[in-house]
C-alpha cells in the first residue's frame, strides 16, 4: 500500500496534529516544567476553555478560536487565582508534593462535574467556516479544522519563547525555575512570578481547549484522554524547555500519523510512548533537557 | 414462733403458697384472659398494620448508570426515560396496587463501579428488581452477579453480553436479534448486496472497544456471506485525534464499500476526514454510533447525505408505535432542562420499553418472585413503545430490527429538520421501510 503520495501525506497530518499537541502541552511545560507545580487538572482546563467557546459559538456564533483569544485574559485571572489558593494551602508549607497533586485532581473533578451539571453529559460541537473543508497542494490535502489550530498551536509556542527569552517577566519566570533563592536576593518576589507564569499556563490551556473543539466533539470528560499524552510530550521534550515540547509533539504526532496510515492506527498510540521509553533511556532529562 | 424469712420462702414469691379463696382465684383468671385478648388484639391489629404498610410500600428497582464519564450523554436520557416510565405507572396506581421506586448510582462509566453498586442496591436498598446499566461494558460485570442471586435482568443495549452464559433470565431492549454480532449490519450488507451494479470490495475499521470489536467480527461474518472481498480491516484506538490518516489509508484501496463500527467522537472525526479526504466509496456508514444524537447530526449537517447506518427509531410513518408520541412530548420537556439529547430518539425510547416489560410482566406473573417474572418475559409477547417486543433464547430479541436509515437531503444544521419524515429514510428492514436508498454515496451529496 505504500506510495510517496501516502507518506507525504502521512507526515504532513503527521505535523498538522503536533501543532496542536504543542498547544495543548505549552502550558504543562510551563507549569510542570518550569514551576515544578504536578498540575493533573490542566486538561480540564482546557475542556473547560473548549465549554467557553462552544457557549460562544452557540449563543453568538462568535468563532471559537477568536472566543478563545479573547477569552484568555478571564482564564489567566483563574489561573492565578488558583495558584494563590495552591500556594497559600500547600506550597507555602512544603506541603504541595502529594496533597497539592490531590488538590489538582480535585479540582479536576471539580471542573469534570461543574461541567456536567451545567451543560449535562451530550457531545459539544462547533460550527466555523473552516471546519470540513480542505485545500490541495500538489497533492497533499489539509484539512482546514487541523490547519487552523496548527497555525494557532505554532503562534502560541513562538509567543511564549519569546516572553521567557526576551521579556524581564519571562526571564524572571526562567528565574524561579533554577534558582528562587537568588531571585528572592535579586529583589523579585518569586510567588508573583508564579502566579503569572501559572496565569499563563491556564491561559494557553484554555486557548488549547478552543483548538480541541475545532478538532474534534467534547464532553466533560474528554479530559481524561489528554492527560498521558501531555505529561508524555512534556517529559520528552525536556522539562522547561518550550522548544522541546513542539519537537516533541510533532514527533508523536508524525509518529501516530505514520502509524495511522501504513501500518494499522491501533499501533500509533503505543509506538508513540515507546518513542517516549526509548528518548528517556538515551536521555533522562528529555530530547532538550537539561 | 417468729418466721420473719417465710415470708420470702419460693412458696410464697411464686404464690404456691396455702390456697387462696375460690373469689381471688376467678379474679386472677379473668385478668389472666383479659391478657392474653389484650396481646392476641395488639398482635391481630399489628398484623394487619403491617400488612397495610407492605401494601403501600413501593416495589424498589434499582439501577446504576453512567450520569458522568464517557457514555453518560446515553446514560442520563436513558434514566430520565425510565424515571417517565415510573411516573407513567404511579400515576396509573402502581404495580400490583404498590408504586414503583426508582434507586440508581452513577457507575460514571466505569465497570469497577458496578459489583459494588448493584451489591448495595441488593443489600443496603433491598430492591426487587434490577435493570442494567447502558452498554455492553457496563453489563458485562453485572452478569456474574445477577446470575450467583438468579435475578432477572433487563439489558439496556447490550452487545451480545449473553453469548458466553446463556444465562436464561437475562433480557436485553436493544433490537440486535437472537444472533447480535451477525443481525447487528445484515441490514447494511442487504442493502449493499441488492444495488446494480454490485459492490465488490469492502473497508472494514472500527475502534479498540467493545462494541465495535463485535460489531466487525459480525461484518467479518457477513462479508464471507455477501461474497464481497476484504481490502482493509484495522482497528484505531478510541483517543485517536486525528483521523485523516485512516480515512487517507483506505481511500489508497479504493474499497466499493466502508463499514465503520465507532462511537460519537470517532463517528464524528470519520465521517469529517472522510470529507476532507475525499473518500467517495459507493455506501458508507453501517455501525457508526453517534450520528443518531442531535447534537451530532445538527453539527455534521448535510455531511451526513448518503451515509447509511444502523439506527433503532426515526420519525418516519411506519416507526409511529402507540404510546411513542407521548414518550417524546415527555422526555423532550424534561430534556431541555437536563441539557442532554434534545430529540431522543435513539436510547430513551428503549430504555422506557424495558422498564415497561418489566412492569407489564410483573403485572402479568402477578408475582415479585424472579423466575416467575423471567418466565413470563420468556413466554410472552408485549406492546411497547417502540412495537412488539418478544424474546428470544438468549434473551435477546427473538427476531432482529435494527434499522438501516440514510440520511437524505439534510440542509444546513436546523434541528427542527430532523423532526420530521424524510431526513432519515428506513431502509431496512422491509417491514418498516419508508423510502429508497439512494445510490451510489456521492448522488446523495448532491
Amino acid at each position: 500500500m505504500f506510495s510517496w503520495d501516502l507518506l507525504a501525506n502521512a507526515v504532513v497530518a503527521g505535523m498538522l496534529l503536533g501543532g496542536f499537541y504543542a498547544a495543548v502541552s505549552l502550558g504543562v511545560s510551563l507549569t510542570f516544567g518550569l514551576l515544578d507545580i504536578v498540575n493533573i487538572a490542566h486538561p480540564a482546563f482546557v475542556i473547560l476553555g473548549a465549554y467557553a467557546a462552544y457557549v460562544m459559538n452557540s449563543s453568538y456564533g462568535l468563532d471559537p478560536i477568536l472566543t478563545g483569544v479573547l477569552l484568555t485574559p478571564v482564564f489567566y485571572g483563574l489561573g492565578a487565582g488558583v495558584y494563590r489558593i495552591y500556594y497559600a494551602s500547600f506550597e507555602r508549607r512544603g506541603e504541595e508534593s502529594l496533597r497539592g497533586l490531590v488538590f489538582f485532581f480535585g479540582l479536576l473533578f471539580i471542573i469534570e462535574v461543574g461541567l456536567s451539571l451545567k451543560y449535562g453529559v451530550d457531545y459539544r460541537l462547533v460550527e466555523a467556516a473552516y471546519i470540513g473543508r480542505s485545500i490541495d497542494l500538489g497533492g497533499v490535502g489539509i484539512a482546514f479544522r487541523l490547519l487552523v489550530p496548527c497555525v494557532v498551536g505554532l503562534l502560541m509556542t513562538l509567543a511564549l519563547h519569546l516572553f521567557l527569552s526576551r521579556t524581564f517577566y519571562g526571564r524572571a519566570v526562567m528565574g524561579v525555575s533554577q534558582d528562587q533563592v537568588a531571585l528572592r536576593l535579586m529583589g523579585a518576589n518569586p510567588v508573583r512570578i508564579k502566579t503569572i507564569a501559572f496565569g499563563i499556563g491556564i491561559a494557553a490551556a484554555s486557548l488549547a481547549g478552543a483548538l480541541l473543539i475545532t478538532i474534534s466533539p467534547v464532553v466533560p470528560s474528554t479530559d481524561r484522554d489528554y492527560i498521558g499524552r501531555v505529561f508524555a510530550i512534556t517529559v520528552l521534550g525536556g522539562l522547561g524547555s518550550i522548544g522541546g515540547t513542539l519537537v516533541a509533539s510533532i514527533i508523536l504526532g508524525i509518529a501516530e500519523s505514520l502509524m495511522a496510515t501504513f501500518f494499522g492506527p491501533s499501533w500509533s498510540l503505543a509506538v508513540s510512548f515507546g518513542i517516549l521509553l526509548l528518548a528517556l533511556a538515551v536521555r533522562p532529562a528529555g530530547l532538550f533537557g537539561r | 414462733m417468729n418466721r420473719p424469712w417465710t415470708r420470702f420462702a419460693p412458696q410464697a414469691v411464686a404464690g404456691l403458697g396455702p390456697r387462696r379463696p375460690r373469689r381471688a382465684c376467678a379474679t386472677w383468671r379473668l385478668l389472666g384472659w383479659a391478657l392474653v385478648g389484650a396481646v392476641a388484639g395488639t398482635l391481630a391489629l399489628a398484623g394487619a398494620g403491617v400488612f397495610v404498610a407492605r401494601a403501600a410500600d413501593p416495589i424498589k428497582i434499582g439501577l446504576g448508570i453512567a450520569l458522568t464519564g464517557g457514555l453518560s450523554a446515553n446514560g442520563k436520557p436513558a434514566l430520565m426515560a425510565i424515571q417517565i416510565w415510573k411516573d407513567d405507572v404511579n400515576k396509573k396506581g402502581g404495580l400490583l396496587g404498590r408504586p414503583v421506586e426508582l434507586i440508581s448510582y452513577d457507575d460514571q462509566t466505569n465497570p469497577a463501579t458496578v459489583p459494588g453498586i448493584y451489591t448495595k442496591l441488593l443489600e443496603v436498598d433491598k430492591v426487587d428488581f434490577v435493570i442494567s446499566g447502558y452498554g455492553t461494558n457496563l453489563i458485562a460485570p453485572l452478569m456474574p452477579i445477577a446470575m450467583e442471586r438468579k435475578l432477572t435482568i433487563m439489558g439496556i443495549l447490550g452487545l451480545a453480553n449473553n453469548e458466553k452464559y446463556k444465562y436464561p433470565n437475562y433480557f436485553q431492549i436493544q433490537p440486535s436479534g437472537p444472533d447480535p454480532e451477525a443481525n447487528w449490519a445484515t441490514g447494511f450488507f442487504e442493502i449493499a448486496a441488492k444495488q446494480n451494479p454490485k459492490p465488490q470490495t469492502i473497508a472494514l475499521v472500527g475502534a479498540d472497544a467493545e462494541y465495535p470489536r463485535h460489531a466487525i467480527a459480525g461484518a467479518r461474518e457477513l462479508v464471507k456471506k455477501f461474497g464481497f472481498k476484504t481490502v482493509y480491516d484495522k482497528s484505531y484506538p478510541p483517543s485517536t485525534v486525528d483521523y485523516t490518516p485512516i480515512a487517507r489509508a483506505i481511500k489508497a484501496v479504493n474499497p466499493d464499500i466502508v463499514f465503520v463500527a465507532s462511537y460519537p467522537p470517532d463517528s464524528v472525526g470519520m465521517v469529517r476526514a472522510s470529507h476532507e479526504v475525499g473518500l467517495q466509496p459507493k455506501i458508507f456508514g453501517g455501525g457508526m454510533v453517534g450520528l443518531q444524537f442531535t447534537t451530532v447530526m445538527t453539527s455534521l449537517g448535510p455531511m451526513l447525505n448518503g451515509i447509511v447506518n444502523y439506527d433503532f427509531w426515526a420519525p418516519e410513518q411506519t416507526m409511529m408505535f402507540p404510546g411513542i408520541k407521548e414518550f417524546f412530548a415527555e422526555y423532550q420537556k424534561r430534556a431541555k432542562e437536563a441539557g442532554v439529547d434534545p430529540l431522543g430518539y435513539y436510547l430513551p425510547p428503549y430504555a422506557y420499553s424495558a422498564a415497561q416489560i418489566l412492569g407489564l410482566a410483573i403485572e402479568g406473573s402477578k408475582s415479585l418472585d424472579q423466575h416467575k417474572v423471567a418466565d413470563y418475559i420468556r413466554s410472552n409477547e408485549f406492546s411497547t413503545i417502540v412495537g412488539k417486543v418478544r424474546f428470544g433464547a438468549n434473551g435477546e430479541w427473538a427476531k432482529s430490527r435494527v434499522l438501516q436509515v440514510q440520511y437524505q437531503g439534510v440542509k444546513g444544521s436546523d434541528v427542527e429538520q430532523f423532526r420530521v419524515p424524510g431526513k432519515k429514510v428506513v431502509l431496512y428492514p422491509d417491514e418498516f421501510k419508508s423510502g429508497n436508498v439512494i445510490y451510489p454515496y456521492s448522488a446523495a451529496q448532491k
